[in-house]
Parts: C-alpha cells; sequence; structure tokens
C-alpha cells in the first residue's frame, strides 16, 4: 500500500531541498502535475533544475516557478509559449539545456531502466553534439547521450491504485510515463484514486513499483489551442426532426 | 504562377503511398492531412504520443487530455492508439514511420536542414524535429522558396545552427519540388509550378542543382 496524502504539500513533505533536479511530466499543459508544481511554489525551495519537455505558460504549471524565479536550470525541448522564460533565458538568469524531444524522453527512460548513456543518430552535426562523443556503427554516425535520474519525479495521471498501479489518459501519458520511472522518489497525482483490484492488471501502463506516494489531483480545463469544426448541416437537420 | 500553400500540399501529398504512417509538422505541413489521394490511406502520427490523428473536435467536445504536437485539441479514429513520449520516438527514431514533411527556414544542397533557431531571436528550441529528420525513412521540407525579404532559401550552406544534416530527400516549394536518389546524389529540379520558368528558380535559388529528364528534355527541345 502506498502513501495517499491529502493535499499536494503533505505528498512533498520532506522531499524539497536547494538545487535539486526534479523530472516533472506533461507536454504543454496537457498531463502536467499543476497541484504538485504549485505545492513547489508554495515552498520557495530555490535552485531547482526542472526537466521537463516544456515550461508551463505564464502563470500555469511551470510558468509559476519560473515567476518565482525558482528554477536555476531547465532541460528542455520546446520553451515556445513562455515569454517569462524567454525574458529569462536572454537575460542570462536562466540556465537552459535544449535537448531534443526524442532524445529527452529516452534519456528519462533509459534512467530509470539503469542505463547510463545510450547512442543516438538525433543531433549528429547540430549544435547538440557539441562535447559529445560521437561514435560510428555499421557506417553511421551517432552521439553519446548521457542519461537522466532524478532525486524526485513528479507526473499527472487519470487512476491509480492503492498499490501504485497506474493508468494515464489519452495523450497526457506523454512524458509521464518515461519521467515515473527516472527518480526513486516519484509522487503521481490522479484524477481518481481507486481500491486495489479496480484497475485490470493488463491495462496498468506504470507498475506500481515506480510509484513512491499518491495525492488527489482533479481532471485538467487547460488548452493551449482551442481548434474545433463546425457540426455537419446533415446531422443538425437531423437532430431537429 | 507559383503554387499557394494549399497546392504545395497536395503536391506533398501525392508523396503518400497507401498503408503509409506519417508525421506532419506545424504550417504548411499540416495542410497535407486534407488532401490525401483518393483510395489512399494513411495514419498520422502525432510525437506527443498518438497514432491515428481525427479531426479537430466539434465545439464543446473538446478534451484537453487529447491534443496533437501542435497543442490543438483533436479527436480519436477507431483505429488511435497511444503511447508515452519514449514509445513515441523509438518509433521515430527506430525507422517505423515511413514519411514525414516539415517546414524549413534554410535547406542545404547537401540535404541539410535548419528549422529550429535564429541565434538571439528566436530560441524555442527544437522540439521533436531533428528526432524526426534523423530517423523517419523520408523526410520532405515543404518551405517557401525565398525568405519573406527575398533571400533565397534553398542555399549552398545553411547559415542557420541545423536541425540536421544530410538529411532531406525531396523540397516542395511554391515554385517547384527538387529531390534526390541518394543521400550523396545531388537535388535536381522535377517539376515546376505552372507559368514558372527555369530562370525564375534559377534566379531565386542560391543552391546548386541539377535538372531531372522531364525538364532536360524540355530545355533540349
Amino acid at each position: 500500500m502506498k502513501p495517499v496524502l491529502k493535499t499536494a504539500a503533505e505528498a512533498l513533505h520532506g522531499l524539497l531541498s536547494e538545487g535539486m533536479t526534479i523530472c516533472v511530466g506533461g507536454f504543454g499543459l496537457c498531463g502536467i502535475p499543476e497541484r504538485l508544481i504549485d505545492a513547489i511554489e508554495a515552498s520557495g525551495v530555490r535552485n531547482l533544475t526542472v526537466v521537463s519537455n516544456n515550461a508551463g505558460v505564464d502563470g500555469i504549471g511551470l510558468g509559476r516557478l519560473l515567476r518565482s524565479r525558482q528554477i536555476k536550470k531547465m532541460i528542455a525541448s520546446y520553451v515556445g509559449e513562455n515569454k517569462e522564460f524567454a525574458r529569462q533565458y536572454l537575460d542570462g538568469e536562466l540556465e537552459v539545456e535544449f535537448c531534443p524531444q526524442g532524445t529527452l524522453a529516452e534519456r528519462c527512460r533509459a534512467g530509470g531502466a539503469g542505463i547510463p548513456g545510450f547512442y543516438t543518430k538525433t543531433g549528429v552535426g547540430t549544435q547538440v553534439a557539441e562535447g559529445k562523443e560521437v561514435r560510428e556503427f555499421d557506417g553511421e554516425l551517432y552521439l553519446l547521450e548521457r542519461s537522466i535520474f532524478a532525486d524526485l519525479s513528479l507526473v499527472k495521471a487519470w487512476r491509480v491504485d492503492e498499490a501504485g498501479n497506474t493508468v494515464f489518459r489519452k495523450t497526457a501519458r506523454n512524458f509521464n510515463q518515461p519521467m515515473a520511472t527516472a527518480s526513486h522518489m516519484t509522487v503521481v497525482e490522479a484524477e481518481e484514486i481507486v481500491p486495489i483490484g479496480t484497475i485490470d492488471p493488463d491495462a496498468v501502463h506504470l507498475p506500481g513499483v515506480f510509484v513512491k506516494r499518491i495525492v488527489q489531483g482533479a481532471a485538467s480545463e487547460h488548452v493551449e489551442f482551442r481548434t474545433v469544426r463546425p457540426r455537419p448541416a446533415v446531422v443538425a437537420a437531423e437532430e431537429t426532426l | 504562377m507559383a503554387w499557394t500553400r494549399e497546392e504545395m500540399a497536395r503536391r506533398a501529398a501525392r508523396e503518400l503511398r497507401d498503408g503509409y504512417y506519417v508525421n506532419l509538422g506545424i504550417g504548411i505541413p499540416t495542410l497535407v492531412a486534407n488532401n490525401v489521394p483518393q483510395g489512399i490511406k494513411v495514419t498520422l502520427q502525432s510525437e506527443n504520443g498518438m497514432l491515428g490523428i481525427g479531426p479537430f473536435p466539434y465545439e464543446g467536445e473538446e478534451d484537453p487530455d487529447l491534443i496533437n504536437a501542435g497543442k490543438q485539441t483533436i479527436t480519436e479514429l477507431p483505429h488511435s492508439c497511444y503511447f508515452s513520449s519514449s514509445d513515441s520516438f523509438g518509433m521515430i527514431r527506430g525507422g517505423h514511420i515511413d514519411l514525414t514533411v516539415l517546414g524549413a527556414m534554410e535547406v542545404s544542397e547537401r540535404g541539410d536542414i535548419a528549422n529550429w533557431m535564429i541565434p538571439g531571436k528566436m530560441i524555442k528550441g527544437m522540439g521533436g524535429a531533428m528526432d524526426l529528420v534523423a530517423g523517419v525513412r523520408r523526410v520532405i521540407v515543404l518551405m517557401e522558396h525565398v525568405a519573406k525579404d527575398g533571400g533565397a532559401k534553398f542555399v549552398p550552406s545553411c547559415a542557420l545552427p541545423l536541425t540536421g544534416a544530410n538529411v532531406v530527400d525531396m523540397l516542395i516549394t511554391d515554385l517547384g519540388v527538387f529531390d534526390r536518389a541518394s543521400h550523396g546524389a545531388p537535388f535536381r529540379l522535377q517539376e515546376m509550378a505552372p507559368g514558372v520558368t527555369l530562370a525564375e528558380i534559377r534566379e531565386k535559388t542560391a543552391a546548386s542543382f541539377e535538372l531531372g529528364a522531364a525538364l532536360l528534355e524540355a530545355s533540349d527541345a
């Protein structure tokens, strides 16, 4: 049985320290552990290195920790939607390591699987290759990338049972699954916390071994780009019948 | 007359083959999805973790947990499936995706592509672009032939930081289509948009290129 905490502050109690490295799941605002991020802001802990595909937007998710200057370094693949990020980076206040998205995912997966590094052809011949070992395999060049193992991983899930078995929902799975494996202290913020036996063992996305604490979350309401299509006229006509 | 964005997308869509798994970049490449030729079925991949991208949702049915890599709300199809970012880039890096269509700021005559950074100006990050050009089996670039200031974008060597070196297989612009037989071969101009002349393309291209068979015949005549 995993500890199920009522609030995000309780879920992070005793886990935060200056200068630590934290993996934070999500893609854009989809599948971000929002309550846990807000609890980090409230804790005031500083000089964080945060590994996350994106950096939230101004005022939501990691955008809040940027605004409060709690992040010293970001490891991310894309930060286009965050003005405060751009300002701090251009002013030299924020250290940034841009990492290709697939390499970032694999660095976390490998870290969680006990693999210290791996060779990939992503980034060969680009700025990403600077300072990295290049090795030829079967006539092609590959870069050595080091894996990531964090002090703490924060992920957002749809359902979790009291054994920690976790299910994600649709494209909110994204980085949450590999990042949940990339530390020895993973906290899951879940929309539904269910009794053991509720989740089909064949449908588990993240085995409970990777989960250390659980906290109640909520369904997300954030959409970065709301795109819709008009309802077809024929359906509208049927509905009026 | 140069091709419109829609016509460029339609030309790129002719490169689709039945059963392909395809990743489309943001911008003009997205329009390729609306131009899939009749009788051909392709599965669109979204690198945030989905195969089988459906159309935009009806108003009121948007799901914050269901977005594409451009962070737009989408829908699922009967054959859709979801997976993690590490599985997603496993299929990209591992050569399981047949085709990607991407935009670019510059393409070089050696097949290099630059589309992620303008030093001192645009610092958004590369997202999944470096993984896509390195791993997907065929890379098609869809871009305007010249920059807004009229400068050439198909160049001998990219001035901007690269997204990938020697990775582009085909270049489709509003003026014409260039391709190459292998990553060691030079680009060949294969088609021109209606009314566009070879002289115009030469004037607006800094890269060196050869003429494909059809254009060689035409220029001999």
